[in-house]
């Protein structure tokens, strides 16, 4: 841990497979904690700063794709370096400016005790406002994927419902998902693990180009 | 505090948990009587709990009689 201009910043960053940090913090909903959202999916990102313009873009995506994520079991929930009432206050202002009401908890965590939990301080990049992190939660709590894009970069919301979405697939069909996967597409089938498995693949009623390259439909299931 | 404000009014959110638990009830039921997220009610029951508007009987959530003052001064306005 080391400070830089009133900052304490950690190198620690969870990993993906690891149980995601508890913490009881201050929020535009309250008092939360982490384990309130246990049984949900969760999407838990970091930004910058209240009051910039690639957060409000931000947000203002999250906000309109919220009813979305929560169809697929998902919650969503910010976290900036910033104080309550600045919270309450761009809060407010998207909505009078841009008519949109942001209906997720933003947490308060003036002195980046959870930001540093989670690593999203990046000193290279500031060494005073987190980075645009996003931590994939699942309903066990375990983080499922992370994304970390720089100060200047506003996010792809629609690439992390997609995320989402493939995790939960591979998650109810042991399956994984390819490239630019969609929800509706095929799917690709673990690798068998034996010779014997390989060649009673190829036997399968599977899209194959060679045993270890299978795709299949979710419909046949 | 989320649930009361500073002149010590509870919220609409924390109006709606107090009536989920009038009656004794496990989390599951107030969630659904509410219609709020799982996770706005288990913070929210948790600050209620800890200001004595509700109390925990087992597994169950009860509104404490302070509990009910606060709805029906809230009921009465």
């Amino acid at each position: 841990m080391e400070t830089t201009n009133n900052v304490k910043t950690s190198s620690q960053i969870p990993r993906i497979g690891d149980k995601a940090p508890n913490f009881e913090a201050e929020s535009t909903f309250g008092p939360l904690q982490l384990e309130d959202f246990k049984g949900s999916w969760l999407v838990f990102f970091s930004h910058p700063a209240d009051f910039t313009p690639v957060c409000t873009t931000e947000f203002i995506e999250f906000a309109k794709n919220y009813e979305k994520l929560r169809k697929l079991n998902c919650e969503l929930l910010g976290l900036s370096i910033d104080s309550i009432f600045s919270h309450i206050s761009w809060v407010r202002n998207i909505e009078e400016k841009f008519g949109v009401k942001i209906p997720f908890p933003i947490i308060v965590d003036l002195d980046a005790s959870v930001a540093n939990l989670y690593g999203m301080i990046m000193p290279g990049d500031s060494n005073t406002e987190t980075s645009r992190c996003v931590f994939v939660i699942d309903p066990d709590g375990k983080i499922r994927a992370m994304i970390y894009y720089p100060l200047t970069t506003g996010r792809n919301i629609d690439e992390i419902i997609r995320l989402v979405q493939a995790l939960q697939t591979t998650d109810k069909h042991t399956v994984a998902t390819p490239a630019n996967w969609r929800p509706g597409e095929k799917v690709i089938v673990p690798p068998p693990r034996s010779q014997e498995a390989a060649q009673e693949r190829m036997n399968q009623d599977y899209d194959c180009v060679d045993w270890y390259f299978c795709k299949k439909s979710l419909e046949k299931d | 505090m989320a649930c009361i404000d500073k002149d010590g009014n509870i919220t609409r959110s924390a109006e709606l948990m107090l009536l989920a638990a009038v009656e004794p009830n496990d989390i599951e039921t107030i969630i659904r009587e509410c219609g709020l997220a799982p996770f706005r009610v288990r913070s929210g029951l948790r600050e209620l709990e800890k200001v004595g508007l509700i109390q925990m009987k087992g597994n169950l959530y009860q509104v404490t009689p302070m509990g009910i003052e606060k709805l029906e001064g809230k009921l009465s306005h």
